[in-house]
């Protein structure tokens, strides 16, 4: 007896890289709409205190400072300040997004998928780029209210913040992987990634520090992203080489996509 | 000839901590069949599926989904299945449709096909009016529709379904129990765990059975029951008696002035216990099983060597 050709379901029917494409496409809709949904709690907050930023040290103190790094006080602060916001909103939002997803158990519905793990993290690394660049975005129509600026270079400006968006997405993620409470995703930003963002070359510039605490200084990853992304911006030589700079930044984000992509083939915190 | 829906061999698994969870276990699911995974907590059930659906790695051992080896093609097998786990896994803040919509896009449907077979499933499972409202506004049974749709939302071939009834009031079971045998006549393969045996007995056609990592039984529900020597039944009397009668043949013992209880052995006919009843004056108004069929066999499955031995073979 000849068989007979099954019904294909819908799923069935599709090829492995449309399906990866519609499962990717899903994942970062899913995380849009999540940091949408809650916007009091994603947008809003870092508006609010990037405004007292320019306000307090950009205008009140920063009309004081005079010129730093060839720059006024308030054009100097301003790519350190955008570059602040979409670290922490890239990192964060991948952290909490995907911690819960752990902690829901819907990340379930993803491992029994047939979606591949490197579609998995690119999903969640899109959405906190995509958060990151949204405040990123909105701090910098804050920032046109306080100074004028035009974007010297619009490649490397968007090529610096995009790197940099993927780098911390990667890092909320890693967090996330090995976080088992929800105050494991709160330790990093705050005893790692806050020290490191203020003492990265966004208030002041590394000149001003004397020379071990400047070599010190050039171990810090955010120095390298804030200072190429002010050159971006302003066309204005920084503290460190912008060759370099991408250099490094690119490195990172291939070291920490393989780790990331390790730990899922693992499946560490996630499959028993 | 038809190919298993599913096929596992040696499958074997030892948690980090040392535990084994199942000890090299062989089980076959005919395409299109109705299958009972039954087994005491902790037995290895919800392993297993874990391992069908990789959310479990597996020691050793293969696991084909009709015919597809998940080690080689882990995309075509998932494809295939569709999985209701035993507790809720999904965000409770998406609203119901959301849920569903976004289950289809992880298994590559277009946006149309998603929001067609979103629409399709929840209106067959009653959810259709609750689709804008978010999952924790969400009874307990509508929850687990709600997990039973998002499992069908690309139409697998292979259901399965982790104690779907689980906490779900009896009018609500019985409505999954005829939706799912519809899915099961339509074509879907179903494999079932559950602790309602009863739920077991009706829907399922086979039946394996595991406890400590092994399986312990795995045969026809028919074979099964087959198995069981003696059933106790419950008879109802018209008039109170004072004591149980004496029939030549039967044990009937005396619950209450209007209630007996008998144990009918394999070649015992009912016929002839109504027969003899008769014969002493008893009217019966009403007869049944004192516990489920296939509760008496778990239990005695499960439990030590000589008590099912006892049940089972006399």
């Amino acid at each position: 007896m000849a068989e007979s050709t099954p019904h294909l379901s819908p799923a069935e029917a599709k090829s492995t890289l449309s399906a990866d494409w519609v499962a990717f496409r899903t994942i970062v809709i899913k995380e849009i709409r999540r940091f949408l949904r809650i916007w009091p709690q994603t947008l809003v907050p870092p508006a609010i205190s990037m405004v007292l930023y320019f306000l307090i040290f950009g205008t009140f103190i920063g009309s004081r400072v005079g010129q730093m790094g060839g720059l006024d006080y308030m054009a100097f602060i301003v790519p350190g300040l955008i570059m602040m916001s979409v670290i922490t909103n890239a990192y964060s939002n991948v952290a909490s997004s995907f911690y819960s997803t752990k902690f829901q158990r819907s990340i379930e519905t993803m491992l029994v998928a047939p979606i591949p793990n490197g579609v998995i993290l690119a999903g969640f690394v899109a959405g906190g780029v995509a958060r990151g660049l949204c405040v990123g975005a909105i701090v910098t129509i804050m920032a046109g209210f306080f100074v004028d600026f035009t974007i010297h270079s619009f490649a490397l400006t968007v090529g610096m913040i995009l790197m940099t968006a993927v780098l911390f997405s990667l890092g909320g993620f890693i967090n996330a992987v090995f976080a088992d409470k929800f105050d494991d995703i709160s330790i990093i930003p705050a005893f790692v990634l806050t020290p490191l963002t203020y003492l990265g070359g966004v208030f002041y510039s590394l000149d001003l520090l004397p020379d071990f605490w400047r070599t010190v200084s050039y171990f810090n990853p955010i120095v390298y992203m804030v200072s190429s992304f002010r050159y971006g911006i302003f066309g204005v030589s920084g503290d460190v080489p912008v060759y370099l700079s991408v250099a490094a930044i690119g490195g990172f984000v291939v070291l920490f996509w393989t780790i990331s992509l390790v730990l899922l083939n693992r499946g560490t915190g996630i499959r028993a | 000839m038809t190919t298993a829906a599913l096929s596992i061999a040696g499958l074997k698994k030892v948690y980090a901590d040392g535990f084994t969870a199942l000890r090299g276990i062989d089980l076959e699911v005919k395409e299109g069949d109705f299958f009972a995974l039954l087994g005491p907590n902790g037995a290895g059930k919800s392993t297993t599926i874990g391992i069908i659906c990789s959310l479990v790695r597996k020691t050793e051992g293969a696991v084909k989904i009709f015919g597809i080896d998940v080690d080689k093609d882990f995309a075509a097998a998932k494809r295939l299945i569709g999985v209701v786990p035993q507790e809720f896994n999904f965000s409770i803040f998406e609203k119901v449709g959301d849920i569903v919509e976004v289950q289809a896009g992880f298994y590559g449907l277009s946006i149309r096909e998603g929001a067609v077979n979103t629409e399709k499933y929840l209106k067959r499972l009653g959810l259709w009016d609750k689709r804008n409202a978010q999952a924790r506004h969400l009874s307990g049974g509508m929850k687990r529709r709600l997990m039973i749709a998002r499992a069908l939302v690309h139409e697998p071939r292979l259901l399965i379904l982790d104690e779907p009834t689980a906490g779900v009031d009896i009018e609500i079971r019985r409505s999954m129990w005829a939706f799912l045998e519809e899915m099961n006549k339509a074509g879907t393969t179903i494999i079932l765990t559950t602790h309602y045996l009863e739920e077991a007995e009706s829907l399922c056609r086979n039946i394996a059975i595991i406890d400590h990592g092994e399986i312990v039984e795995n045969t026809s529900m028919r074979a099964l029951l087959g198995q069981l020597t003696t059933e106790t039944f419950v008879v109802d009397l018209a008039e109170p008696v004072a004591a149980a009668p004496e029939v030549p043949g039967f044990a009937f013992r005396k619950v209450d002035a209007q209630c007996l209880e008998l144990d009918l052995t394999r070649g015992q006919h009912l016929n002839a216990a109504f027969a003899a009843l008769d014969s002493a004056g008893l009217k019966v108004t009403s007869l049944r099983n004192k516990s489920n069929r296939l509760e008496q066999l778990f239990v005695s499955l499960t439990a030590s060597e000589g008590s099912a031995e006892t049940l089972i073979h006399g």
